[in-house]
């Protein structure tokens, strides 16, 4: 086997991010030295974002089968059977370097991305999320980085027609120089009719569909998203797409239009490695070969190399492989939308990649070791040296609060835990016609056009939890998206997660990545939801400095009935306010001590995954027997913020609410504290005992809080403000500090 | 009677008019932008998103279509056309209605629930409603700040044209309940023979309880009973009673 170009030395492998090691590795895979294009394959192909060699072995641990699962990790994205004949498909993928680099493009090609990888598999996007993570507010970076990515997820997202229904946006100076940009996509489909991404038939053509090829993100996914930030990163600019969301939502409808004749036997999204990864990834699956010629791939402007053709990571590409004679059918379909569409080679039966360039071959490469022969590491792992120091928190050294309105007031306008609205208001969250539960509430609810049902959606991570345990903190992860679902009423059907670490070679972070998977683990098990995609973000570091370790869970409910979804805030006075679960003496890790006390220590909160199924278990029948009022999980900022949330988060007048206060824990923690598996409902007066009875008989602690009524929340002896003035505590503080 | 809605290529919300008419009973069917027929249908409406990306300027592309060639023919006959969002971007590129849509005061997208008064209660497109009736409608655009000259403003108040102000709960045309700027709070205007209305609130996405609330239902309505009750502007092409 040779081709017409010179083999590389070992010193372009190391350049392209290849171990010495590695590279001989690749050298005796294909038996002989590789040439500048073949290296370039390899290097992507083997690289930490396409081939999770570091990560692989860990996350054979996670539980990912299940009743309802029609599709686990392995494709685009998932997918769960909901009845009547549909299933939701749905995965959440990082775009974290380029975002921090370019923040615009970064988060609109992230969201762009995503979006491909669920319509790929047949289904229509119906919902868009996002989790963000940023630095502190007032870094000077910061505010550059939140209003770029969230103008880019609002300017990709909005010119789509998907909404973008809820998400979670954290501040942590933690994230200064390595910001999160998580994006999450749900589509609906007819079971019978998803597509894979799993080559079959020796001379089916191979076509290419969208955009044209340009020279934008090589080597996105080697060089940027495999490696740390160091002082050069702004030069790795051009390495960031550039997104075109009107391109991609005529590709949405050409590809869905396609889909519903008979003519796709596989087809994939040239994300991550363009072409390349696309390719080799459809014709492995399918144990066959292909050849590819370039001079047919429809391109941007001349004169490009193919070694960038077949890296370029242009957006708004898909690579279909059609049934033979069936070129017509596509062709038309999308000239109808006005889009390019090429046929660019042909499916072989010999297990070679061969690509042709001007007349000559420049790659022929054995599909095997490109697509499974990335070496799988077993990385050392060892618990951070100063992890003992961290988890120490001693609380008779943590004064008490002076004055507890104040403390509150505080605490709602931080920036973690205040009003999200300026951001979510940038974003289209109705179109669709399926929202019934925008962003602002536990969950997103979208009904099921058609059905009757609902599906909830959540995502969560508290790193904080995680930097301080990060097996409990993981388990925390999924069990608080579980509860924002049932809180909406929904019940857990299965979790996607996107999980952000920082440089995995290193020992303590390799020792974060195994017992955040172990926690994910234990949580789904008991939770009994599958992980049915996923995605794996190394190397989030600068300068040696890494993220603390962010396991972000996205959590998809199903709803049997839209009528009974429920909301986070209070309804009527005179409801009874009820606490399920029990609040203990605990502060570690809390948004109280972080932001009123500069401390981040101490252990998570305390969780025991049988009480809180328990909890949800209890909260789940009082909405299915209909008197459910509202319901909120309590989380950040504890009891008070959640009690607070219940008077002002809704969309009319503020509601106030008098409430009694146990006294046998420190009032703080009774307060602030973030005990988990706990939720406030309320309910009517008439309601209270048989919310007492399910309660009783599932063993959970139920406690009657007090009673929605005026307008001041007023807690004990201790907090008593107008709930006006809470509300702007927490609606104004995000936007006075983006636009001061 | 029959509506037609447009897709133009990157129309969004074309989708959600045909679902909130289904939901209402009204037959429609699909309009598509390389096309010149009309396929004879009642009304027309141009539904929201950003054809052609919005390239050029928001509306400026979709009006040199073919479709659009047979929609501004219509127009001059007397056929009805309801712009939304996006729609009522095309129209005014198209010449059907004066002024235009500029980007918001705030410079970002906005999407939120607004208050909108129903200044005028003879249109076709408005007869459902009382008069001064405040509406909770959502909006969601980036660029949908009214403008127009003094004397077209002027225009427009003398010929009551100026069919949905933004206000506040209680009615009231103020400053702080004008979410993007435009000019004399206004969020939707007739042509001076009320066939052609244009508005940035979304009625569609207020048709059910469930989603949206059911307060833009009147628009529809109102264009209903108008083909089907009162003189019609065309002869209905199916019977009424729907």
């Amino acid at each position: 086997m040779t081709t017409a170009l010179p083999p590389v030395t070992a010193a372009q492998a190391a350049e392209h991010g290849l171990t010495a090691a590695e590279f001989s590795r690749f050298c005796e895979a294909i038996g002989r030295v590789p040439n500048l294009v073949e290296l370039g394959i390899c290097s992507v192909m083997w690289s930490e974002h396409c081939s999770y060699k570091s990560s692989r072995a860990v996350l054979r641990g996670l539980p990912t089968s299940g009743p309802r699962v029609l599709q686990g990790p392995g494709e685009n994205a998932g997918a769960i059977a909901i009845g009547d004949g549909l299933a939701v498909v749905f995965k959440i993928e990082s775009h974290n370097h380029p975002s921090y680099i370019e923040p615009y493009q970064g988060a609109a090609t992230g969201v762009g991305g995503i979006l491909r990888d669920v319509f790929t598999m047949g289904a229509r996007p119906i919902a868009n999320l996002n989790s963000l993570r940023f630095g502190a507010l007032d870094h000077p970076r910061t505010r550059y980085l939140v209003g770029g990515v969230i103008s880019g997820i609002g300017g990709y997202g909005n010119c789509v027609g998907v909404p973008t229904v809820g998400g979670e946006i954290y501040f942590d100076k933690a994230y200064n120089e390595n910001i999160l940009v998580n994006a999450f996509t749900l589509g609906l489909v007819r079971a019978d009719r998803i597509f894979r991404a799993k080559a079959a038939g020796v001379g089916n053509p191979v076509i290419y569909v969208g955009s044209k090829t340009g020279r934008d993100g090589i080597h996105g996914a080697s060089l940027l998203a495999s490696a740390e930030f160091d002082e050069t990163s702004d030069q790795k600019r051009p390495t960031v797409q550039v997104g075109d969301p009107f391109t991609e939502k005529l590709l949405i409808e050409a590809c869905l239009e396609l889909m519903e004749k008979d003519v796709i036997v596989a087809i994939q999204d040239m994300g991550a490695a363009g072409l390349t990864s696309s390719s080799v990834e459809m014709a492995a699956s399918g144990g066959l070969g292909i050849v590819i010629d370039l001079d047919r791939v429809p391109k941007r402007e001349a004169n490009l190399t193919p070694y960038e053709i077949l890296l370029s990571e242009s957006q708004e590409r898909m690579l279909i492989i059609a049934r033979a004679g069936a070129e017509q059918a596509v062709m038309d379909i999308f000239s109808k939308w006005d889009l390019d569409a090429a046929v660019i080679g042909t499916l072989t039966d010999d297990g070679l990649m061969r690509v042709r360039a001007g007349g000559q071959e420049v790659v022929q490469l054995p599909l095997e070791p490109l697509a499974h022969g990335a070496p799988v590491y077993e990385r050392p792992h060892a618990p951070p040296a100063n992890l003992e120091e961290l988890q120490r928190l001693d609380l008779a050294q943590i004064p008490l609060p002076g004055d507890y309105n104040q403390t509150l007031l505080r605490l709602l306008a931080t920036p973690n835990i205040a009003s999200k609205r300026w951001a979510f208001r940038q974003y289209d969250s109705l179109v669709g016609s399926n929202t019934v539960l925008g962003p602002g509430s536990d969950a997103a609810v979208l009904r099921i056009k058609g059905t009757g049902k609902a599906i909830a959606l959540s995502v969560d991570c508290n790193s904080r939890y995680c930097l301080l345990d990060p097996y409990v903190g993981a388990m925390i992860a999924v069990v608080e998206s579980a509860r924002n679902v049932v809180c909406s009423g929904g019940e857990p059907l299965g979790v996607t997660n996107c999980l952000n670490f920082g440089n995995p070679e290193k020992p303590e972070i390799m020792w974060q990545f195994r017992e955040s998977v172990r926690g994910l683990s234990d949580a789904c098990n008991a939770l009994g939801v599958p992980v049915v995609s996923g995605n794996v973000s190394f190397y989030n570091e600068t300068d040696g400095r890494a993220i603390p370790p962010t396991p972000t869970i996205a959590m998809v409910g199903l709803l049997p009935d839209v009528a009974q979804h429920t909301t986070q805030w209070f309804k009527s006075e005179g409801d009874v306010v009820v606490l399920l679960g029990r609040t203990r003496e605990e502060l570690g890790g809390s948004e109280y001590l972080a932001s009123v006390r500069d401390t981040v220590r101490g252990t998570p909160p305390w969780i025991d995954l049988s009480v809180e199924m328990q909890v949800q278990r209890v909260c789940t029948q009082a909405i299915r027997e209909g008197f459910v009022r509202s319901a909120h999980d309590c989380a950040e900022g504890g009891l008070a913020v959640a009690l607070a949330e219940a008077c002002i988060s809704g969309p009319g007048e503020p509601l106030g609410a008098e409430v009694e206060m146990e006294a046998s824990i420190r009032p703080d923690a009774w307060l602030f504290g973030e005990s988990q598996s706990r939720i406030v409902l309320s309910v009517r007066k008439k309601h209270v005992n048989r919310l007492r009875d399910l309660a009783r008989e599932a063993d959970v602690p139920c406690t009657v809080l007090g009673e929605v009524r005026g307008r001041r929340l007023r807690i004990g002896g201790l907090v008593d403000v107008s709930v006006a003035d809470l509300r702007s505590a927490w609606a104004d503080a995000l936007a006075q500090q983006m636009e001061s | 009677m029959r509506w037609g809605v447009v897709t133009f290529p990157g129309s969004l919300d074309d989708a959600d008019a045909l679902h909130a008419l289904g939901a209402l009973g009204e037959p429609a069917v699909s309009l598509w932008h390389k096309d010149r027929s009309l396929q004879g249908v009642d009304c027309v409406v141009l539904p929201g998103g950003f054809s052609y990306g919005d390239y050029l300027r928001a509306g400026a592309l979709a009006r040199f279509s073919p479709l659009m060639e047979s929609v501004v023919r219509f127009a001059a006959e007397g056929g009805l056309v309801l712009g939304i969002c996006n729609g009522f971007q095309v129209l005014c590129e198209s010449g059907l209605l004066p002024g235009a849509l500029i980007r918001n005061r705030s410079l970002s997208f906005i999407c939120t629930t607004v208050h909108c008064r129903v200044e005028e209660t003879d249109t076709p497109f408005t007869r459902a409603y009382g008069q001064a009736d405040v509406l909770a409608l959502p909006i969601k655009h980036g660029e949908g700040c009214y403008v127009a000259d003094p004397a077209t403003l002027q225009a427009l108040e003398d010929d009551r044209q100026i069919v949905l102000r933004y206000v506040d709960t209680a009615g009231r045309a103020t400053e702080a309940a004008n979410p993007n700027g435009s000019l004399r709070n206004i969020a939707g205007i007739t042509n001076p023979t009320r066939n052609v209305f244009g508005l940035m609130p979304h009625p569609e996405h207020a048709c059910e309880a469930l989603c949206g609330g059911v307060d833009g239902a009147g628009f529809f309505r109102s264009v209903h009973s108008s083909l089907t009750e009162g003189a019609p502007m065309r002869s209905a092409s199916v019977p009424p009673g729907l």
